[in-house]
């Protein structure tokens, strides 16, 4: 048995979906490892910059591209500078503040482990800042676009008919609008925000999950078992979301796992448009698109940010595929 | 006895679709006029060839399907009348047990929940420990283990996933049961005992159950009643013996002449 069925004496427990997916989860070896290296990942790119001596902003133009592993001596004032980065007014006040007041060591060799950009910056505190943005938006376009996505489709799907017809009319009508030009909209009316770019992009992205799910429930409308929810008086809603939306979680999961890429991907195009991450930010499509431009000079440039993007792809991948496999309550082999 | 059940002059239209441009302004009859009465506590046997409009019959008593015309009375009152909070109560009194066991249930609910559901669709939230008993009791009526509570219904065979749809139906505590085919999709041996535990329902919960198969000697043995459905009309209705004997009308003569199985009626 899987669980705690505790089938011996009659007695009853109460077992949800999600934790019978959890149980089929963790017997995926590959599948947790992978969800273990996308945490930590996260935790590299929020925790570490916390951790991290170098400020992904100070430029150094006496320090251009220099090769991973390079040592750089600090006095205390430029350490100051690298700790108190940022280029909010109150940062600038807590720099001279820290500066008066003698803080930080007098002189310090620290390394640049993944070497530095073409203006002298630590490569490695970019590459936690670019993730940070590239993780976010991923995160959250991926999320929006799940949850309009999801909640959109089945509705159409399970009311079918004309309601199903408009749905789903207005979704080829958003997709026929031009992305690009929506974003310039956008950007000359509210200016150049992140969430801006989450918004946009999470608004192109659940049109395709809304068609993807309107079509699996167009069939599962039909089921018998529906029928017999509805024969039960259930409220629509509580079809959808309970015995709709839960069997369309597979593909589902697998189109939110190929989102992912799409969506960062999208996000260095626009960042290279300039419509974006403005600079000094970088993302880790940013990252690499000027690591690209340097290949052969500077290969260090997109060697660390390209890593950790495939590293982080090819666990989803995999993550994803165990949480379908997952999902299945087919595949529970005791 | 009187009428539990009142079907008058119902109707079930389908527009019938041509081409992609010409809009036809055909329709299929599906069900097409049809008054039938059901007494209570009687099997009432729905017997005619595939197509026939039975499933779409069913459908529209259970409020699947719209109905284009006629009357649906419960104890002499007629649904159409009702606000939509008696509606969705008075609807719980019909349940329906679908013919394919493996497509009425859902795969990714446990038996548990699935008639827990059923039994709080009529009685609102319940206690935990109570819904516990209840489901138990409910799975015991129909002959399944309460230690199988937990498992999922790819878990269970054709049969006993028939047992689970059957409890489930019986969870809001209905009155009449619909039941579709129940045994096709069934191996023989299986069908009789699916279909002994249906009268042994009737017996002790006093059901009353309209009873749908293609195969006649099923319903000459299970039903008190049939009626015989050709084209979306009733031709025929009367006591079972009767019309299985001595066939009023053409098609049920037809029918009857067709069903190879009718000698198998001694064995159930
Ligand atoms: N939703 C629908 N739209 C259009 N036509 C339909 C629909 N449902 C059923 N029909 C048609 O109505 C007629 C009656 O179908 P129904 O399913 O009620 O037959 P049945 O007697 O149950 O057949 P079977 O014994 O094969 O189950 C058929 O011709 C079918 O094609
Ligand atoms: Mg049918």
């Amino acid at each position: 048995m899987t669980t705690a069925a505790a089938t011996a004496s009659g007695e009853i427990q109460g077992r949800s979906l999600w934790q019978d997916a959890w149980a089929r989860l963790r017997r995926n070896r590959l599948a947790v490892v992978c969800i273990f290296v996308l945490g930590f990942v996260i935790l590299f790119c929020t925790v570490g910059s916390l951790l991290c001596n170098w400020s992904p902003h100070v430029t150094n133009l006496d320090l251009k591209a220099k090769p991973p592993g390079y040592e750089e001596t600090l006095d205390r004032e430029t350490w100051l500078r690298h700790k108190y980065d940022d280029l909010a007014p109150e940062e600038e006040q807590r720099f001279a503040q820290a500066l008066k007041a003698g803080e930080g060591p007098e002189n310090v060799t620290l390394r640049h482990w993944l070497g530095t950009d073409t203006l002298g910056r630590d490569l490695l505190a970019r590459t936690m800042q670019g993730g940070r943005v590239s993780l976010m938006v991923a995160g959250i376009a991926t999320a929006v676009a799940l949850l309009i996505g999801v909640t959109y489709g089945a509705v159409a799907g399970y009311l079918g008919g004309r309601t199903d017809d408009k749905m789903m009319r207005f979704v080829e009508i958003l997709r026929a609008l031009p992305f690009l030009i929506f974003v310039i909209l956008l950007t000359t009316m509210f200016g150049t925000r992140l969430w801006l770019i989450y918004l946009s992009i999470g608004a192109i992205e659940w049109l395709t999950m809304a068609r993807i799910v309107r079509t699996q429930v167009l069939g599962l409308a039909r089921q018998e078992f529906v029928e017999a929810a509805r024969s039960l008086g259930l409220p629509t809603s509580r079809i959808i979301f309970r015995h709709i939306i839960p069997n369309v979680l597979g593909p589902v999961i697998v189109y939110a796992t190929l989102t992912v890429p799409a969506v960062m991907l999208l996000e260095a195009g626009l960042s290279f448009l300039g419509l974006g991450v403005q600079p000094p930010q970088s993302s880790w499509g940013t990252l690499i698109s000027e690591g690209a431009d340097q290949m052969e000079t500077y290969p260090w440039l997109l060697a660390g940010p390209a890593a950790l993007f495939s590293i982080t792809l090819f666990c989803l991948n995999f993550a994803g595929d165990g949480l379908r496999d997952a999902m299945d309550v087919k595949t529970a082999k005791d | 006895m009187s009428a539990l059940l009142q079907l008058e002059d119902l109707s079930v239209h389908f527009p019938k679709k041509r081409g992609l441009f010409s809009k036809s302004h055909e329709v299929l009859r599906a069900v097409d006029g049809v008054s039938l009465e059901i007494q209570r506590g009687e099997i009432l046997g729905l017997v005619g060839e595939s197509g026939c409009g039975k499933t779409t019959l069913t459908r529209a008593i259970m409020q699947l399907q719209p109905i284009t015309a006629g009357r649906i009375q419960l104890e002499g009152r007629d649904l159409s009348h009702l606000t939509a909070t008696e509606l969705r109560l008075a609807r719980l009194n019909f349940q329906m047990v679908f013919q394919d066991p493996y497509a009425s249930l859902n795969p990714r609910l446990t038996i548990f929940s699935a008639l827990a559901e059923s039994i709080t669709a009529r009685t609102g939230p319940l206690e935990y420990e109570d819904i516990k008993q209840r489901v138990a009791a409910l799975m015991e009526r129909v002959g399944l283990s309460p230690s199988a509570a937990l498992k999922y219904p790819h878990e269970f065979s054709g049969g006993q996933r028939q047992r689970i749809a059957i409890a489930r139906a019986l969870g809001p505590e209905p009155r009449l049961l619909l039941a579709d085919e129940p045994v096709s999709a069934l191996d023989v041996s299986i069908q009789s005992q699916i279909i002994n535990l249906l009268l042994q329902l009737r017996c002790d919960l006093s059901l009353t159950m309209l009873f749908i198969s293609h195969d006649l000697g099923v319903v000459r043995f299970i039903a008190d009643r049939v009626a015989v459905m050709q084209n979306g009309k009733i031709v025929e209705t009367g006591h079972t013996e009767n019309v299985m004997d001595a066939p009023q009308h053409e098609y049920t003569r037809a029918l009857l002449a067709a069903a190879p199985g009718l000698r198998r009626t001694a064995s159930l």
